[in-house]
């Protein structure tokens, strides 16, 4: 939304300030100015000036040298412009001056284009003449000047004068973002009323009146509704002997500045009227609105409607129509009908200005595809009271500008318009709720700046209809406190019951494996929650797998991310791949990320999310590197019982014979492997990748962060290496369960220090060796108590068909 | 006797000095005070000496022997001192070359910025707490003032899984949730990622993070949600920071209100990260709106509260000055390893 600061002062007489106080005031009571353009920008030392003389060029058959009259003296100028007269009236840059742009009417350079006194061809010119395009503008707004050449101005022009001024360009375009809210203020004089009440000058609102020829419009005209649910009010005036003609420049100038092209007087009116009270407004040809008669009407599923812009659109029954006594003439609150369109032999006028509702027209504009001008305004609901002060509004200009004869009185259709709300004077109270003490005088003035009336006898406010926003005890407040300034308020702390800041266990098992996978050297990546469902394919996912039942999005940004993830390593697998694209070497991430997994499907309750912490990496380390992370993490967040590692976990987007799921006790607590290689060529990636995931709630239920001192041991220890000849089948998970098992307290510690397969040992067979470390907490061990620990220890080896080796 | 006594001493003494490494002083030693060794044979020689010389002749030949010790003991002590001298010499190091780093991992920035942010106000006596991602639209939307067909639905462009359930548009469903449960006062933020319906593009992502912020109790006031918001933005960017509250609108608050600080980049005197202004918009913020805390089951008569939400991205790509969101997501190692 856009407003020239000419048109605000028009209503705001006394308003005086820097267009950056404007700015800033503005911003600060809540009309939020984005930015602001001087339309005079790079517009130097222009006058008006009058063409005395032209003669040819000596030298060149396009140039004609003119002597022209600025004034103060007569200054001869070189021009290549075919347009100019002797006589004619143009604007003149002096030497030293500036344009805003070229003739080609381009992208306006930042700094405009300097203008100097020199010689053309060896004729001397002493500044230049002019066109709309250099004058930083374009024949759309003006649309008077020539096509191409010189801007001529009206005869009665000022010779001398700042042509700068009578282009109306000494002027400030602001434009603002409006909230939602405020409907009122997308309008100029909802802005004005804004100005005025920030810098607390007096507002004046144009007078409205219309004198009339006397007669009746219900004599011309009927109006029925036959959805009141979506048209709560229509109003329609008609203006007869119609003179369509270029409206004046006045309403040209501010029209161009709010970004409106001029057309002609009666679409620049109902423009007009749109912009400055907000209301759009149609006008139909009277004559070719059959029987006289306006029917407010839902459409029919599978009609089909020409707008005025030749299109056909496909409607449905819940796009509202507006309709003569024989046909569809316009889609209300959108677009009127090619069939009722002004053209320019039109005599008589039918002025509509409607409220219809607000929802209905968004969706209607979304779903024919055609948002305009008019949709925008009635989608955020307009004040009823307010369409009958535009149509008065438009029939004064038609008066005022002689486009037309305006008809008495205004067939109106209205239903209801809701009586005037109240909401109690709190001064006390609104004073508590900011932390301020704003004297209840400070806060009637505010009120009466806004049009806000208040009751001394009921103690209330009456709202105006055009502050729909305002409902109860907190908005009064926050008009009181914007308008006493939010920068005013003082700063507090809560006071109150203390409370303890802190972090949920899952949150700090969360940082904890950050930390430990960052020590590890893997670094955090984020990654989309929605994926393509051909991950599940990429993945090698069987067509029955329950990870493919998925919350799906109905209105994706595309297939690629219409699901919301169910297995959480495709990202992190994506990201590895893009790193190996790009030849990023040993590259190692992790991710906390959640996967949604539907209760039931279609969905009848929210799905269950669950945090993952996924770890991925390429390069430097196998699939034991991977191990270790996860021990470091597990040990870290207390579970200290060995976890268990089930080699037939069946994933098939891993490596069959490296992979395993994780046990912690009975429970699974996640799983690891190398990426199955047909996996890793899904992704492009050309080398073995291993992950790792963790499904933290589960861990959170065995996490613990207490920890207790156990002592440091002061009897020495006795180790026994022993070394095997084990089946193949036999895992090391095996032997290292029964050494746990059967080495009673007294063992400390095992490791595996050997492992071989080969030429040495027979087929079917690997050769192993363990260190084990024996120690007492209480006192020095004997030979006796070792050797016990050990023949057990080896008693249950050879259940496993293991040797030992001599 | 007592001339071979200085001989002996003499000849020790010369080869002390003369022994270049400690091997040849402990072979002097041994020739000197060992079982075999010089001075125990001249004792043995005592047998030749007059009874009452003895005592004279015994203690010569100690002082004889504790002047020899003393001096070894000496010559041991620089012999030590040159070699490790010698040894420090020899072991200088190019120190300028490599070093052998443990690679430790890189934290996102985005969590970077979300963690300090929960530093701040857990430090304030906040909780930090979580709400579903998938969420009801009742919670999205209409407990937060925001029915059916209000326009703020559209400007979120949200996206829909069912009639009633939504990707949350923003993270303030969780004060309802946390409301609901009836437990006051409440201080809590929660962080957590939102969705909205924009195509990726440098300055826009469809998955993206905000973290809420929730403060209910009798007499809170909009001067403590200014001072909040002053003291965490002071926190945050700096000591000097100064903080804007502008006028503005959300469903769920009023009043409503926008922040900016001043330019954390350049201190408020224009710069292209502030575009010039001085100022960076960073948070929206109000006090919570009284249908709200009715639909939630608190009597907007007896307790007030505030809420604000903060774009973490927004604040990570200011912060680390990174000029195109997409970075955020595409995990590159040589983004990371920069944070």
């Amino acid at each position: 939304m856009n407003t020239a600061l000419s048109w605000i002062k028009a209503y705001v007489p006394g308003l005086s300030c820097t267009d950056q106080e404007y700015c800033d005031a503005m911003t600060l009571s809540g009309t939020k100015v984005e930015g602001y353009v001087r339309t005079d920008k790079n517009l130097e030392k222009i006058v008006i000036g009058q063409i005395e003389a032209i003669e040819k060029h000596p030298d060149a058959d396009k140039l004609i040298v003119c002597q022209v009259n600025i004034g103060s003296e007569t200054i001869q100028i070189v021009t290549g412009a075919p347009n100019v007269q002797v006589g004619d009236k143009v604007p003149v840059v002096l030497d030293g001056g500036r344009v805003a742009g070229g003739h080609d009417g381009g992208p306006l350079p930042e700094n405009g284009i300097a203008i100097k006194a020199g010689k053309l061809r060896g004729v001397v010119s002493n500044g230049m003449m002019c066109s709309i395009e250099e004058l930083g503008s374009s024949r759309d707004m003006y649309p008077e000047a020539p096509e191409m050449g010189i801007y001529i101005f009206p005869r009665d022009a000022a010779v001398g004068a700042d042509a700068v001024e009578a282009l109306g360009l000494r002027d400030t375009v602001f434009e603002y973002e409006i909230t939602n809210n405020r409907v009122d203020c997308y309008s100029l004089l909802g802005v004005a009323r804004e100005a005025a009440a920030t810098f607390r000058r007096p507002f004046v609102p144009p007078a409205v009146t219309v004198h009339d020829n006397g007669e009746d419009v219900h004599d011309y005209v009927s109006v029925e509704v036959k959805d009141t649910d979506l048209c709560t009010r229509y109003c329609a005036r008609v203006c007869k002997n119609i003179k369509i003609a270029p409206s004046p420049r006045w309403m040209q100038r501010r029209l161009a500045a709010a970004g409106i092209r001029p057309i002609n007087n009666l679409v620049d009116i109902t423009n007009y009227v749109m912009a400055e009270y907000g209301q759009p407004m149609h006008a139909f040809d009277l004559d070719k609105v059959a029987g006289h008669k306006i029917i407010v009407r839902r459409a029919k599923d599978g009609d089909v409607f020409q707008t005025l812009d030749g299109q056909l659109r496909k409607l449905d029954s819940e796009v509202l129509m507006i309709c003569d006594g024989e046909k569809e003439i316009g889609i209300a609150g959108i677009m009127g009908g090619e069939n009722s369109k002004i053209t320019d032999d039109v005599t008589t006028v039918l002025f509509e200005a409607a409220t219809f509702n607000g929802p209905n027209i968004r969706k209607s504009a979304k779903r024919i595809g055609m948002r305009t001008d008019a949709s925008s305004f009635f989608e955020k609901g307009l004040d009823p009271v307010n369409a009958e002060a535009a149509i008065n509004r438009a029939c004064q200009l038609i008066e005022e500008l002689g486009c037309g004869e305006v008809v008495g009185g205004m067939v109106d259709v209205c239903e209801s318009i809701r009586p005037l709300r109240h909401i109690p004077f709190e001064p006390e109270r609104i004073n508590r709720f900011l932390g301020t003490e704003i004297p209840t005088a400070d806060m009637l003035a505010t009120f009466e700046r806004l049009e806000l009336k208040y009751d001394s006898s009921t103690n209330e406010i009456e709202i105006p209809s055009f502050r729909q926003d305002l409902e109860g005890f907190a908005d009064i407040a926050e008009e009181v406190a914007r308008f006493y300034g939010y920068d005013k308020i003082p700063t507090t702390l809560p006071s109150g019951e203390a409370t303890t800041g802190k972090l949920s266990f899952k949150a700090r098992i969360e940082d904890k494996a950050r930390d430990i996978a960052e020590y590890c050297g893997f670094s955090q990546s984020m990654t989309f929650s929605f994926e393509s469902p051909k991950v599940f394919d990429k993945l090698l996912l069987p067509a029955d797998d329950p990870a493919r039942r998925t919350v799906t999005i109905t209105n994706p940004l595309g297939e690629d991310y219409s699901i919301m993830r169910t297995l959480p390593i495709n990202g992190i697998l994506t990201s590895l791949a893009a790193n190996y694209n790009r030849r990023n070497r040993d590259v190692k991430l992790y991710e906390l990320n959640n996967i949604y997994l539907p209760k039931s499907l279609p969905l009848t309750e929210l799905p269950e999310e669950r945090t993952q912490f996924v770890l991925g990496f390429y390069g430097e380390g196998d699939f034991f590197t991977m191990k270790g992370v996860v021990e470091e993490f597990l040990e870290h967040v207390g579970m200290t019982q060995k976890a268990v590692y089930d080699p037939k976990a069946g994933r098939p987007y891993l490596h069959p014979g490296r992979q395993a799921d994780i046990y912690y006790g009975k429970k699974a607590i996640g799983y690891l492997g190398e990426l199955h290689p047909k996996v890793a060529d899904n992704y492009d990636i050309g080398t073995r990748v291993y992950v790792a995931v963790l499904d933290i709630p589960t861990v959170v239920e065995f996490a613990t962060f207490d920890r207790k001192y156990d002592g440091i041991a002061k009897y020495p220890a006795v180790t026994r290496d022993i070394s095997m000849v084990v089946p193949k089948a036999v895992l090391a998970g095996q032997i290292e369960a029964v050494l746990s098992q059967r080495g009673g307290k007294i063992l400390e510690s095992y490791a595996l220090f050997d492992i071989y397969e080969g030429a040495q040992i027979r087929a079917g067979f690997k050769s192993m060796a363990y260190t084990l470390t024996f120690r007492a907490k209480d006192r020095t061990l004997e030979e006796s108590d070792v050797a016990a620990a050990m023949r057990k220890i080896l008693n249950g080896l050879e259940n496993l068909g293991i040797e030992l080796r001599q | 006797m007592k001339e071979r006594l200085e001989k002996i001493k003499e000849e020790v003494l010369r080869q002390i000095e003369s022994s270049e490494n400690l091997e040849k002083l402990n072979e002097v030693r041994v020739f000197a005070l060992g079982k075999k060794g010089a001075l125990t044979g001249l004792l043995k020689g005592m047998k030749d000496v007059a009874p009452e010389e003895r005592p004279k002749v015994g203690q010569m030949v100690n002082e004889v022997r504790a002047e020899l010790e003393g001096r070894l003991e000496e010559r041991k002590a620089e012999l030590e001192e040159f070699l490790r001298e010698m040894r420090l010499k020899s072991e200088v190091i190019d120190v300028t070359l490599p070093a052998k780093k443990n690679q430790v991992g890189h934290r996102h920035p985005n969590t970077i910025v979300q963690q300090e942010v929960e530093r701040i106000f857990v430090g304030m006596g906040y909780e930090v707490v979580e709400g579903p991602e998938v969420e009801l639209d009742y919670y999205n939307f209409e407990a937060l003032n925001t029915p059916k067909g209000h326009p703020a639905r559209d400007e979120q462009d949200t996206f829909y899984i069912s009639e009633d359930i939504v990707l949350r548009t923003q993270t303030s469903p969780v004060q309802v949730r946390t409301m609901e449960k009836g437990k006051l006062p409440i201080r809590m933020i929660a962080p957590g990622r939102v969705y909205r319906s924009d195509e990726v593009d440098a300055t826009h992502s469809p998955v993206f993070h905000q973290i809420e912020g929730l403060v209910i109790d009798k007499n809170i006031t909009f001067s403590d949600l200014k001072g909040t918001l002053a003291e965490f933005a002071r926190e945050l960017f700096g000591p000097d920071t100064k903080v804007k509250f502008r006028p503005h609108h959300f469903p769920f608050t009023e009043p409503s209100a926008e922040v900016d600080v001043s330019c954390f980049k350049c201190g408020g005197k224009g710069c292209r990260f502030c575009k010039g202004s001085g100022w960076i918009e960073i948070l929206g913020c109000g006090m919570v709106h009284p249908k709200v805390l009715t639909m939630s089951g608190i009597d907007p008569n007896e307790y007030s509260g505030f809420a604000f939400g903060v774009g973490l991205e927004r604040i990570t790509l200011l912060k680390y000055e990174i000029d195109d969101m997409r970075l955020l997501y595409e995990n590159d190692a040589r983004f990371l390893k920069q944070f």
